[in-house]
């Protein structure tokens, strides 16, 4: 439970951040008139607050599998998968939609909305070819008998890889609507991605945060799964014990 | 006195930025799937009330069982383990996390940050209907062949996966899956009550002048959505150990000779993953409990709440701290000694802010004016309840006298005073309280005295044996003593007791259902603040408040929460949106 505990240190520490910028020490029994923000000080929006919420709780989520792994890695019954190759090519895959969201981002910032749709529908492509590839690594691995129930390294393999695909599916959902309000944004009608806060680019926005945090959930599950974080557990325990 | 901008009058121009409503065209978005947060909040409440009356009989069964064994043909043991779990959960997680969280947090966080709804609305009504649909998946376990899980609420694999458990064909399964959805749905909600507080306060509303009550939910809200999704994996694991044969948490099992597909599995994890949400749950179901509370006391004491910002940092110092206290529930499990050790410390050290608490609430009445109203007769009630509660949990909090204690009924008595009596007074407290801003109607109080006294003496009458049950030894999960020539006959006779008083405060329940029907038609009209209160719940120009809350214009505030009989003010009241009175500002900085 200590990976879990050190994540938990981390969301501590940003709350302790947060608060410490919120006036705690202040007085209010003092305190009379309105109190306002400190201008220029310019709020996030607030599906960008509610997204990172979210990111905590399902960074928990997976904080937690990871412990339970680490737990019970340690027993004498654990026969590590073999680590197919197509986890590698999937791995290129998710990095591609991250990076193609990325590139996204920034041509919202340029106005430029054919460039924001070539991007989502390719971010979109790559996130599905991703799936895909799980699918197919999944099949392999049964095809080579690495049933769900015959060891516990197989169990974790397929509850992990799967709680992560079924995040990666949800975000595909926010990404097609996105996307189809990247095609029904009109140019002649002058909306051709409008100020600051347009909806469009603050979706695009929120998409790319979600892809970049799969994206590392997926590169510490694969570390994982491929066995290197072994000796960083071997590390931990030497540390604390 | 602390700098505060003014504008050029002293009073700041009237401008708050206002956010898209959604609004609802007929009957069926209005009052069914309804995105407005007070009518979310009344759903949840009542669905939340109507389990808590399920959860009551099912203890009543018990109880009759433990005092006549054997006088119910129908409750034999797997029966009585089934009722033992079902009451559990349901009152843990579907009644009192739905009702603070889903209830108040619903109808207080608005009203009280002065915003016009929650900030997510849509995911906001979806989180209720995925909290029917939990509670009629539970209910239907009822009606599956084999019946309810009969696992203890706590659910320990292996036992509550092997054969001789009941319900293991059908009724865990539906409670995994139950708690699943309840998770989920519970998730849409959290979000939505963190982020409004974060994002909805209106101007001038500073986190520090949120009254108590919303930083109670608040935080409560950020640890339930840390901690559930524990419960979320341990759930998950556990229905694949089920259903498709795995061995997150199964050990090598030989049933009558004949060994089990499962094989290494350890029982323990589960008992770290369902205790790291177990013991977070316990304060998130004590915190908003301490913030209403808080509330309420100030009100009707007319004396602002002693160590406002005391109160906030216990707050948040008790949710940080509750995550590194679940392996006290995990004493008798053969923990390494060491780690016992770190988690006895941990545990004593939440004694600390929570006295903080107990100590300026008693301080807060202390030369108050206090009004001995329905609500504040239960707020009373509390303190008292929940320090004795706090006080035996001090005592199982040290290894050495939870290990002999902890498979007695003195673990039962404590933790129904701390955790189910305490809040649920509270909860009676806090619905009498606001019940004439949610109908327009005051809940009848020679009813509400009845119900209170019967509720608060009887509680005591029935738990306080109990610890003493629990010392001389007799042990709890048992369905009947069997051969209890070790017990005196004085047990016997005390258990009967009990179950007397149990059924007495049960159906004294029925007076308080009564109360909140009767009195939607024929109580005595409230006005927008019948409590006097600062509050800007009480604060809406139209009660009970509509879809918006505010009107026009979203109220702006200029004060903490507890302006109560400030010198030289008008009333024994200033409300929190009342701009500056004449001279208020100098008579302050002196």
């Amino acid at each position: 439970m200590t990976i879990v505990l050190a994540f938990l240190a981390i969301l501590i520490g940003i709350a302790a951040w947060w608060l410490s910028t919120q006036r705690i020490m202040s007085k209010p029994w003092l305190e009379i008139g309105v109190i306002d923000e400190p201008p220029g000080v310019r709020p996030p929006p607030t599906a960008k607050i509610g997204l990172g919420v979210f990111l905590a709780v399902a960074g928990v989520l997976f904080a937690l599998s990871i412990s339970a792994y680490s737990m019970r890695l340690q027993a004498a019954d654990w026969w590590p998968l073999p680590v197919p190759r197509l986890l590698w090519f999937n791995t290129g895959l998710l990095i591609l939609a991250s990076a193609a969201l990325e590139w996204t981002r920034t041509r919202t910032r340029h106005a430029d909305l054919t460039g924001v749709r070539v991007g989502l529908i390719g971010a979109g492509i790559f996130t599905l070819a991703f799936v895909i590839g799980q699918l197919v690594v999944w099949r392999e691995l049964v095809g080579q008998g690495y049933f769900l129930a015959s060891n516990p390294a197989n169990a974790f393999f397929y509850l992990m890889t799967g709680l992560h695909g079924l995040h990666v599916l949800g975000g595909l959902v926010a990404l097609s609507r996105v996307t189809f309000r990247a095609f029904g944004a009109d140019e002649a009608r002058g909306d051709k991605i409008p100020g600051e806060r347009s909806r469009l680019r603050l979706g695009v926005e929120l998409c790319a945060i979600y892809w970049h945090f799969l994206l590392v959930v997926w590169l510490v599950l694969f570390a994982l799964i491929a066995g290197w974080a072994g000796d960083f557990f071997e590390i931990c325990r030497q540390a604390l014990s | 006195m602390v700098d505060v901008p003014l504008g050029a009058a002293g009073v700041p121009p009237a401008e708050v930025e206002d956010v898209e409503l959604y609004h609802p065209k007929g009957w069926v978005t209005h009052y069914v799937f309804s995105q407005d947060a007070k009518i979310i909040a009344v759903q949840y409440s009542v669905t939340a009330l109507s389990i808590g009356l399920a959860a009551l009989m099912l203890s009543w069964l018990m109880r009759l069982q433990l005092a006549f064994p054997g006088a119910l043909s129908f409750i034999d043991a797997d029966a009585y383990y089934q009722l033992i779990t079902m009451h559990g959960m349901m009152m843990v997680v579907y009644v009192l996390t739905a009702l603070f969280l889903g209830g108040f947090g619903n109808y207080l966080i608005p009203l009280m940050l002065g915003a016009r709804d929650m900030v997510f609305p849509y995911a906001n009504m979806l989180s209720f209907w995925f909290y029917l649909l939990a509670v009629v998946v539970l209910f239907a376990s009822f009606a599956v062949p084999g019946g309810p899980t009969g696992a203890g609420w706590t659910l320990y694999p292996p036992q509550a996966i092997t054969a001789g458990t009941p319900g293991l064909a059908w009724g865990i399964i539906m409670m995994l899956v139950s708690l699943m959805i309840f998770i989920i749905g519970f998730t849409m909600g959290g979000l939505n009550y963190v982020v409004t507080v974060l994002q909805g306060r209106t101007r001038g509303m500073t986190l520090m002048r949120m009254p108590l009550t919303v930083w109670g939910i608040f935080t409560a809200s950020v640890m339930a959505l840390l901690a559930f999704p524990a419960l979320f994996v341990g759930c998950v694991m556990m229905l694949f150990d089920r259903l498709l044969g795995t061995s997150f948490f199964m050990p090598e099992i030989i049933e009558q000779g004949a060994r089990l597909p499962y094989g290494g599995g350890s029982p323990i994890l589960f008992q770290h993953l369902f205790w790291f949400f177990g013991h977070p749950e316990v304060y998130i179901v004590a915190l908003p409990a301490f913030g209403i509370v808080s509330d309420l006391i100030s009100v009707h004491a007319r004396r602002n709440i002693f160590g406002y910002r005391m109160m906030v940092w216990a707050i948040v110092a008790i949710g940080a701290l509750s995550f590194v206290v679940w392996a006290h529930h995990m004493y008798v499990s053969g923990m390494n000694p060491y780690f016992g050790f770190f988690f006895a410390t941990t545990t004593l050290i939440i004694a600390i802010p929570t006295a903080i608490k107990v100590y300026n609430w008693v301080l807060t009445l202390w030369r108050g004016d206090i009004h001995l109203t329905v609500p504040m007769l239960f707020a009373l009630a509390f303190i008292v309840t929940f320090v004795n509660g706090g006080l035996t949990g001090l005592f199982l909090g040290n290894v050495v006298v939870d290990v002999p204690l902890s498979d007695t009924m003195f673990v039962v008595a404590h933790f129904h005073m701390v955790m189910g009596v305490a809040p649920i007074l509270v909860i009676f407290g806090a619905m009498y309280h606001w019940y004439p801003k949610v109908t327009g109607r005051l809940l009848s109080v020679p009813l509400g005295q009845f119900h209170f006294w019967i509720t608060f003496l009887g509680a005591y009458l029935i738990f306080f044996p109990m610890h003493y049950l629990g010392l001389m030894g007799v042990p709890r999960r048992y369905y009947e003593m069997g051969e209890t020539a070790i017990y005196p006959q004085s047990a016997h006779e005390l258990n009967i007791f009990i179950t007397v008083m149990a059924l007495l405060v049960g159906a004294a329940q029925l007076a308080f259902v009564f109360n909140l029907i009767w009195s939607l038609r024929h109580g005595r009209e409230a006005g927008g603040n019948p409590w006097r209160a600062c509050s800007l719940e009480w604060q809406t120009p139209v009660t009970p408040p509509p879809h918006g809350n505010f009107g026009k214009e979203l109220p702006i505030v200029y004060r903490w929460a507890y302006d109560y009989n400030v010198p030289g003010a008008p009333e024994d009241f200033i409300p929190q949106n009342q701009p500056p009175l004449a001279g208020e500002i100098a008579s302050r900085a002196s």
